[in-house]
């Protein structure tokens, strides 16, 4: 008999949980060794709590009450339950607190698209360090993490998600068409963008074209000279923070597999200064991200800055099996 | 200085950049676009059958329309170019839309009987109008929009045989020249949204190969406005 479970779920038989157990050793054992001690946290909170950490909570879809009327949600990522873990189990504790950790988190998904109501992640938080050191840190250990799972060519792209809030303030946009542009720039919708951009009274040509020639600029340290010729001061501060950062990763020899960003948007609420993605070459979806939330931990009453990155561990499953045929072919 | 683009060369990315051709209505502007941006379609539009055409520095992968978004969201094709409309429907697909290129202009509308009223009839004796469409998304949404209530009804031929003989009060559908729905004895009623050609990309290609899908942007662009 055919029994059906829901959709976006799914079982892991044995032969692919051995290759899936064989990646989570492999990721704890670089975070471990950097001194990430792995936690677990519980799989429903109550949604006040998370609504504290991101405060749209859109991304939490699985509420429910229990037997006393509490309202509880499923966890949608790690980073807001490990906020309410530091701030509650570690308040004196000295820091830099670094925590990691392997959990299944649950978003709402989209019907017919083959996208995943419950995934994996496994993903570090660095908690007490600032900008840049601490940031830096973090991409460091990615990238020893994506070196364990076989992926050398990854490439992280890294970004600043102040850049184009600050950059509408500047140009005296708010309320809807502020949050409706930043959702262009989020899809990367430049038609859309510049169609919303020249709707804003106020907003002249020039602005509309750094704002849309901005959001293209990828690639190396040569990037920031371009941007920094598109001029203002908003641009000037993110600039300069992206190579603080770039060159704390340089100064480690880390800043290889790194392109800048200007691009970047993540769509957490949560996100301040520096932003992480990372890709393969070899897979269409974006393998994870991250970035620093330093205004995270204050909403739980611990006022320390924070960064960390998560990578969605079947994905990375997937570009792992891609680079190793395509080395195998590449060997034969 | 290795350092400087170090986030591109680590990628290796390999073999020559995928574009999905979109065959219809868009195919012919489609290839007059890249010919003018230097990308040779002589292949294309010959007889063949074929699917895929593979060049030097671009392969060109055809295929509908509506699964250019498809292919170009998997990064089974890194680029790809497709209608506004398409893109509207499949609104929750994630590709990077970069550039109008302004041909394939058509004008998605709601239309009616000609001299018939059963649309505001309907919707004033029955709260709710039956519209017929292939376009559900983009239709729900726009009635969502303007606040009205409608019973969407999803078909795939033509659209237009829906009002005439009682399946549907009215449609909503694409609009090149209006001929279809004067033939068929139909008249717009209501603009929705003007469609013309996009060309998009693949987010991780758009990361990975930004200097290729960059080029091939500002060529495109030249192509369409030169």
């Amino acid at each position: 008999m055919i029994h059906p479970i829901p959709p976006g779920t799914r079982d892991v038989l044995p032969d692919e949980m051995r290759e899936l157990r064989r990646l989570h050793l492999a990721l704890i054992e670089v975070f471990e060794s950097r001194g990430y001690g792995e936690v677990a946290t519980p799989a429903i909170e109550y949604d006040e709590v998370l609504a504290r950490g991101d405060g749209r909570t859109a991304d939490s879809a699985y509420r429910f009450f229990d037997e006393r009327g509490d309202l509880l949600a499923l966890r949608s990522d790690m980073t807001v339950p490990i906020a309410r873990l530091a701030a509650t189990r570690f308040a004196s504790a000295e820091p830099p607190l670094r925590l990691c950790y392997l959990a299944n988190a649950f978003r709402a998904v989209r019907p017919q698209r083959g996208q995943m109501r419950e995934f994996a992640q496994a993903g570090v938080e660095l908690i007490g360090a600032p900008a840049p050191q601490g940031t830096a840190e973090v991409v460091e250990v990615l990238e020893a993490a994506l070196d364990a799972a076989g992926l050398d060519r990854a490439v992280i792209g890294l970004g600043d998600s102040d850049l184009y809030r600050q950059l509408l303030t500047e140009f005296g946009v708010e309320g809807d068409a502020r949050d409706s542009i930043l959702e262009r720039l989020a899809m990367h919708d430049l038609v859309g963008l510049e169609a919303e951009l020249s709707a804003v009274e106020g907003i002249d040509e020039e602005q509309c074209a750094t704002c849309v020639a901005l959001s293209q600029l990828r690639g190396g340290s040569e990037v920031l000279e371009q941007a920094r010729g598109l001029g203002g001061e908003v641009v000037e501060r993110a600039t300069s923070r992206i190579q603080e950062t770039f060159e704390e990763l340089r100064a480690r020899g880390a800043a290889d597999r790194v392109q800048i960003d200007l691009g970047l948007l993540r769509d957490l609420g949560y996100y301040s200064g520096a932003i992480l993605e990372v890709y393969d070459p070899a897979l269409g979806h974006v393998l994870g991200g991250g970035g620093r939330y330093d205004s995270l931990m204050k909403r739980f009453g611990l006022d320390l800055p924070a960064a960390g990155f998560a990578l969605y561990l079947e994905r990375v499953h997937v570009a792992q099996m891609e680079e190793e045929s395509r080395k195998e072919e590449g060997a034969s | 200085m290795s350092v400087e683009v170090a986030g591109l060369s680590r990628a290796k990315v390999e073999g020559p950049l995928k574009l999905a051709v979109p065959r219809g209505a868009l195919f012919e502007g489609t290839l007059d676009a890249l010919d003018v941006a230097g990308i040779d379609t002589a292949e294309l539009r010959g007889d063949s059958r074929a699917l895929i055409f593979e060049g030097d520095d671009i392969t060109l992968v055809t295929m509908r329309p509506s699964d250019v978004p498809t292919y170009v969201e998997a990064g089974a094709a890194d680029v790809g170019i497709t209608g506004k409309d398409v893109l509207l429907e499949q609104a929750d697909r994630v590709v990077y839309e970069l550039l109008d290129l302004g041909f394939g202009r058509c004008r998605m509308v709601l239309a009616g009987r000609v001299g018939d009223e059963r649309l505001g009839e309907s919707e004033r004796r029955l709260g709710m109008m039956r519209i017929a469409t292939k376009y559900p998304r983009i239709a729900e949404r726009y009635f969502e929009r303007t606040g009205r209530q409608v019973e969407v009804i999803d078909v795939k031929g033509s659209v237009e045989l829906a009002p005439l003989i009682g399946l549907a009060d009215g449609i909503v559908d694409l609009v090149a020249t209006g001929r279809t729905l004067e033939e068929n004895d139909l008249e717009v009623r209501e603009e929705i949204v003007v469609c013309t050609a996009r060309f998009v990309a693949n987010r991780v290609a758009h990361k990975l190969r930004g200097a290729e899908v960059d080029e091939l942007t500002l060529k495109l662009k030249a192509a369409v406005t030169g």
